[in-house]
């Protein structure tokens, strides 16, 4: 496990609290902006960040985060241009975990060893494919491993014993559970409880879990906690605020920062 | 890779076509595809099962489909051009038989709603006939521009009580409605199967789909070989996703003095940027759940594919026709929409038959062989549609003076 979300971890049990893990899309819905959204994720209590690179066809991902990767295509951000961004985040905060949420074709255009070897030299800490289920995982866990970056999996609520068994083994650093079936998006909540994943992941001995999908208001976040999960991960609300706000870039930054501080606020347990 | 010890006693199919296939979906999605395979598997051994798909095929669909010897449509007496009749399917296309197939196995799989995607809008009335028929909700995810360019489709499925979602992320058209078909599945697999139009996708369904249209490709040879007493020198069909060719090819994969040739939507030419010749033009990728031949720029981002055809109009391939043309077993050309839109007429003026603007893909390139032939040649094409979708389409672009846009 990368000994960044290690000590995260260790340190928020200290302080009985949860991890508040915001996700956003490089470059949404400019570089700039989208350099200064993360650093205000970062300044209001982010423990770790989720970053997505656009992609044309993000099929897991319901209309706000499908909207945040139009609006980043549109602003011509390519992989090479999150790469940059991500070393300035890097250079601005050298302990934060930095995860990337990403699809498999963008990994496979670059090449799959060449794309986790240039994660690792930019200080990312894992990577975690939409599209790339267990049983496809074998050539991305390799190059992951290889290059000392964490490959995450995603724990189902449909999961059977034998694949939550694969994930606690192939997974490091953290594991992604999923609140509920469905794509991305505020318009169906989180479902709980979610304490027979959790306890099978647990006797597994799976890398610690993160809920995610449907995670919009302080309560999700309290919730999820009070239920069994380390954290939670909270995307197309924190999306949202960057599309209610695209004319207003200060009120936008305003928000981000106002949003991340109560996530984090309902992490104390 | 998944190596847990109950999985691996149920029997499974290879996922795999050499490099190409695989199933790169949303872990969520692999129980759903995964249940699809076991009953796939199930079925293909069940007499049962075969017994009912049959009866609705012949009984129902109308199999078998004759096989047409053209009159006057080749332009050369060495060259024979045979005409795989699955125009006059019920439905008008060949997605009527793959349908049926996958409907009963709805059925077995006790879930009772359809979600599928459609580009010109065929799959979608074939989808949306067989839940008529068999008592299923429906619901077909068309692209925005699609939708527009296939009307008469559009009120068919209505007409068979099918609900149409038009898309609009993204370019509108037939990449899109896959994708959004895949959204709709990631919330609803308990109840709902995921009935995809083509050869393409995640396992199992190339295979699968392939095993719901081989019969194309079985009758054609039969009836080829009872008309000419000889194999053809040539198989061709149209490719977009595939479906149609690899029914039509299957059964002469073995038959190594048959070429088969899949001939992809050329646009305004291979030179441009807008065509849909996936394997001529396209780069290894993943896309809609399989490692095959896409259409995308340096970076992996998926780029629009573009033809007059709306069922051609698609960024990727059915991963076996990648291993095929891999292997070489197949060759993979394409035709421009001029060529396309010229074959078309050509057939309707010489044999009295409106082909789809798909199937036209084909014919052009079959007239090409037929000119250039020097001794006596056999062609079969897969007549794959017929054109009546395509009239008020046609007919705006020829008044337009063949402006193909």
């Amino acid at each position: 496990m990368s000994s960044r979300y290690q000590k995260l971890f260790q340190d928020l049990t200290a302080k009985k609290q949860g991890a508040f893990v915001p996700f956003v899309t490089i470059g949404d819905p400019n570089l700039e902006l989208s350099f200064e959204i993360i650093k205000a994720l970062i300044d209001n209590g982010a423990d770790a960040l989720e970053l997505g690179i656009p992609y044309s066809d993000p099929v897991a991902d319901g209309p706000t985060i499908q909207s945040a990767n139009i609006r980043a295509i549109a602003a011509n951000v390519m992989p090479p241009d999150c790469m940059d961004i991500l070393k300035r985040i890097r250079e601005y905060n050298a302990d934060i975990p930095i995860g990337l949420l990403l699809y498999s074709n963008i990994v496979f255009a670059k090449g799959i060893n060449q794309f986790y070897q240039t994660a690792n030299e930019i200080g990312i800490d894992s990577v975690l494919i939409a599209d790339v289920p267990v049983r496809e995982s074998a050539p991305f866990v390799k190059a992951a491993n290889d290059n000392n970056v964490d490959a995450i999996f995603i724990a189902p609520p449909n999961g059977s014993e034998t694949l939550l068994k694969h994930v606690a083994e192939q997974g490091s650093g953290y594991t992604y559970l999923l609140s509920r079936a469905g794509v991305t998006g505020t318009e169906t909540v989180a479902s709980m409880p979610i304490d027979s994943v959790i306890n099978a992941l647990k006797s597994y001995n799976a890398p610690p879990t993160l809920l995610g999908f449907g995670i919009s208001k302080p309560e999700h976040v309290s919730e999820a906690i009070k239920n069994g999960a380390d954290g939670a991960i909270s995307g197309s609300a924190t999306v949202k605020i960057i599309e209610n706000n695209l004319d207003n870039p200060a009120k936008l930054l305003a928000e981000i920062a106002e949003f991340t501080k109560s996530m984090k606020a309902a992490t104390q347990y | 890779m998944t190596t847990q010890p109950e999985e691996m006693q149920k029997p499974h199919l290879d996922a795999y076509f050499g490099e190409f296939g695989g199933m790169f979906v949303p872990e969520l999605l692999v129980p759903a595809l995964e249940q699809l395979e076991q009953e796939f598997i199930k079925s293909q051994n069940d007499p049962e099962f075969q017994k009912e798909f049959e009866k609705l095929l012949n009984e129902y669909a109308g199999r078998p489909t004759p096989l047409t010897l053209t009159r006057n449509f080749s332009p050369n007496p060495l060259a024979k051009i045979y005409l795989k009749r699955e125009d006059l399917l019920h439905g008008g296309a060949h997605k009527t038989n793959q349908v049926l197939g996958q409907a009963l196995l709805t059925k077995r799989m006790g879930k009772k709603r359809v979600i599928a995607e459609t580009g010109a809008g065929q799959h979608g009335v074939a989808t949306a006939l067989a839940c008529a028929l068999l008592g299923l909700e429906c619901r077909i995810y068309m692209g925005a521009k699609d939708c527009e360019r296939q009307q008469p489709n559009v009120f068919r499925m209505k007409l068979m009580g099918a609900e149409i979602i038009p898309v609009t992320a993204g370019s509108g058209t037939l990449k899109d409605a896959v994708n959004e078909a895949l959204r709709d599945w990631s919330a609803t697999y308990e109840d709902s199967h995921y009935l995809l139009g083509t050869a393409a996708g995640p396992h199992p369904f190339p295979t699968l789909v392939r095993e719901f249209q081989k019969m194309i490709g079985e009758e054609a040879k039969e009836q080829i070989v009872k008309a000419e007493g000889r194999l053809p020198d040539y198989v061709l069909a149209c490719v977009g996703g595939g479906s149609n060719a690899i029914g039509m090819f299957n059964d002469f994969i073995k038959e190594e003095s048959v070429k088969l040739v899949g001939v992809e939507p050329g646009g305004h030419g291979l030179h441009t940027l807008k065509h849909g010749a996936t394997i001529c033009k396209g780069t290894k990728g993943i896309l809609h759940g399989a490692v095959t031949y896409i259409m995308q720029d340096e970076f992996g981002q998926i780029e629009e594919s573009y033809s007059v055809s709306a069922g051609l109009d698609y960024p990727a391939v059915g991963p076996q026709h990648a291993y095929l043309h891999a292997t070489g077993r197949a060759e993979y050309v394409a035709a421009t929409d001029k060529e396309a839109l010229d074959a078309f007429q050509k057939l309707c003026r010489s044999e009295g038959i409106i082909p789809a603007l798909e199937s036209s893909h084909a014919l052009a390139h079959a007239h090409k062989l037929a000119e250039a032939a020097t001794e006596e040649t056999i062609i079969v094409v897969n007549l794959s549609g017929r054109g009546d979708k395509d009239l008020a389409h046609v007919s705006k672009v020829l008044e337009q003076g063949g402006h193909y846009e």
